[in-house]
């Protein structure tokens, strides 16, 4: 059954050192304020997995936290770069970063391996592209029925994937809806979780499209109103477009991303 | 006639090369705009469909990531992102992929992952490839939106990141890919399509006031040109207008 537990405990107990820790939401629903605990409780080493790197991974990145990142799309959507991660991968600021390079098809199979307790998925994918030619868990099998050569990528299985979902009730049963990316997966291929939410309620009225993590299938679950901005949440916030534009500024500048995580992470009052 | 921009003319000439077509899985930025316009005026039942999951999406203004919520709350479906890939992409069900690139070549091949150094130096670091690889390779056909110039339209690409058609000839057929591939790139000046036997681009349209050779001289290899390079209609009234509230709401 998954704890109830307050954020920055359940991000000290859940997120180690040299972990390989998935933090999903498609545009929609990113974990921003755990990782931001992260990022505060000085983790190192992490291998960091995402389809969407977004601002998010930008922060964990410049702050130090990230070894090497899995992921397929390392943009701002709709504004441009990443300068964190870019940083990292042209200049090794503040360190070195490996990257494992995928599409968003071959992660999200990924994932699929990884809850379906297989070692690998099997997809069309990757044909003809250099992707191929530099990631290392991308190659071919044959198709034992038809002959057909597909591409085939491993399962992941992170060690602990964080995900924000808009309610849970006091069992610790989760429930999200609107965009559900690729949370499910994540979750039910990770050895631990941690969930955020908005709110904790009596019950989880039904709501169309609902995803649903059962408790027994959670580590624990932590209280995170607006834990999801800049990004959103359905039925609770939109998304705040016009922070996604000002972190193109702050993050473009060195000096002004530590100013701006001395302020707004370290010196902040922990979740 | 009212005046237009460059970028207008981009749009419009998009959107109408979506008349008759089905269903779109868009790309975020230049495409989802067209994209936009075209179920607003040409092809008003297109479905649109966005890689966060999406499907038949109608939203009201142009949104900034593939992800806002108006997509989801206006969309007919709404899955998860393994089955918008599995389900919906691979298999082929989707008429047109609508793609961008940083650069491209003579073959319609497409770069989103580094430009100069390499892989693991590169000068500049792209975001990469999200959908788009799938999208090349299974869409029935393939439809590309680009701002034309030296530093995009390059003889080779420096990353393979979204296949075209390979070398040319037969090669996208030899690599198996089973989607049509690009057979329109629009840009701010011009139509290319490929020619049916070489895949090469040949430019087959100029915009109005531009000439072929504005248009060769901001192509980065020796671009050919069809026999008859017909003038592509100046946006209409009607389409300026939808445009522009568009882009205004955004």
């Amino acid at each position: 059954m998954a704890e109830l537990v307050e954020l920055a405990e359940g991000i000290a107990e859940l997120v180690r050192d040299g972990d390989t820790v998935a933090m999903e939401g498609f545009t929609h629903l990113i974990p921003v304020r755990a990782a931001q605990e992260v990022i505060r409780a000085r983790r190192r080493d992490l291998t960091l997995v995402r389809m969407t790197p977004d601002i998010v991974y930008d922060q964990l990145i410049g702050a130090g936290c990230a070894r090497r990142l899995v992921f397929a799309w390392g943009g701002n959507p709709g504004v441009g770069s990443l300068h964190r991660l870019r940083d990292a991968v042209e200049n090794g600021w503040p360190a070195p970063l490996e990257l494992e390079e995928h599409s968003h098809a071959g992660m999200a199979n990924r994932y699929v391996a990884g809850a379906s307790g297989l070692p690998f998925a099997v997809l069309r994918g990757y044909l003809g592209t250099d992707l191929a030619k530099h990631t290392d868990t991308i190659k071919t099998i044959t198709c034992p029925f038809t002959g057909e050569e597909l591409a085939a990528v491993p399962a992941i299985n992170p060690d602990v994937t964080v995900v924000h979902a808009q309610r849970a009730d006091r069992q610790g049963n989760v429930q999200l809806w609107g965009l559900v990316g690729v949370q499910k997966e994540a979750v039910l291929a990770a050895r631990r979780s941690l969930v955020t939410v908005e709110e904790v309620v009596e019950s989880l009225d039904p709501v169309p499209d609902a995803v649903v993590l059962p408790s027994w299938v959670v580590t624990a679950v932590a209280v995170a109103p607006g834990g999801a901005r800049p990004s959103y949440a359905q039925g609770y916030y939109e998304r705040d477009n016009d922070a996604y534009r000002a972190w193109d500024a702050v993050s473009r500048d060195r000096d002004q991303f530590l100013a701006w995580l001395e302020e707004s992470v370290y010196s902040a009052a922990s979740a | 006639m009212s005046d237009y921009t460059a970028e207008e003319m981009m749009s419009v000439e998009a959107a109408r090369a979506l008349a008759g077509r089905r269903s779109c899985f868009v790309g975020i930025g230049l495409p989802s705009t067209a994209a936009n316009l075209a179920r607003r005026v040409h092809a008003p039942e297109l479905v649109l469909i966005y890689e966060s999951g999406a499907i038949g999406a109608k939203p009201t203004r142009l949104p900034l990531s593939i992800g806002d919520g108006e997509l989801a709350l206006t969309a007919d479906a709404v899955v998860s992102v393994p089955e918008v890939f599995n389900y919906w992409l691979q298999p082929g069900r989707i008429d047109v992929g609508f793609l961008s690139a940083a650069q491209l070549d003579r073959h319609g091949n497409l770069n989103t992952t580094i430009v100069g150094g390499d892989y693991a130096h590169p000068r500049v670091r792209l975001p990469g490839s999200g959908g788009a690889p799938e999208i090349a390779a299974s869409c029935r056909e393939v439809f590309i939106m680009v701002r034309h110039g030296l530093r995009t339209f390059v003889e080779r690409v420096d990353f393979v990141t979204s296949v075209g058609y390979g070398d040319g000839y037969d090669s996208r057929e030899k690599l198996g890919l089973r989607g049509r591939g690009p057979v329109r790139v629009v840009t701010d000046i011009a139509v290319l399509e490929p020619d049916p036997v070489s895949r090469e681009l040949v430019l087959t349209r100029v915009h109005p006031g531009v000439e072929v050779a504005d248009v060769k001289a901001a192509t980065g290899w020796d671009l050919k040109v069809a026999d008859e390079v017909a003038v592509t209609e100046p946006p209409t009234d009607e389409e300026l207008a939808v445009l522009r509230r568009l882009v205004e709401a955004s």
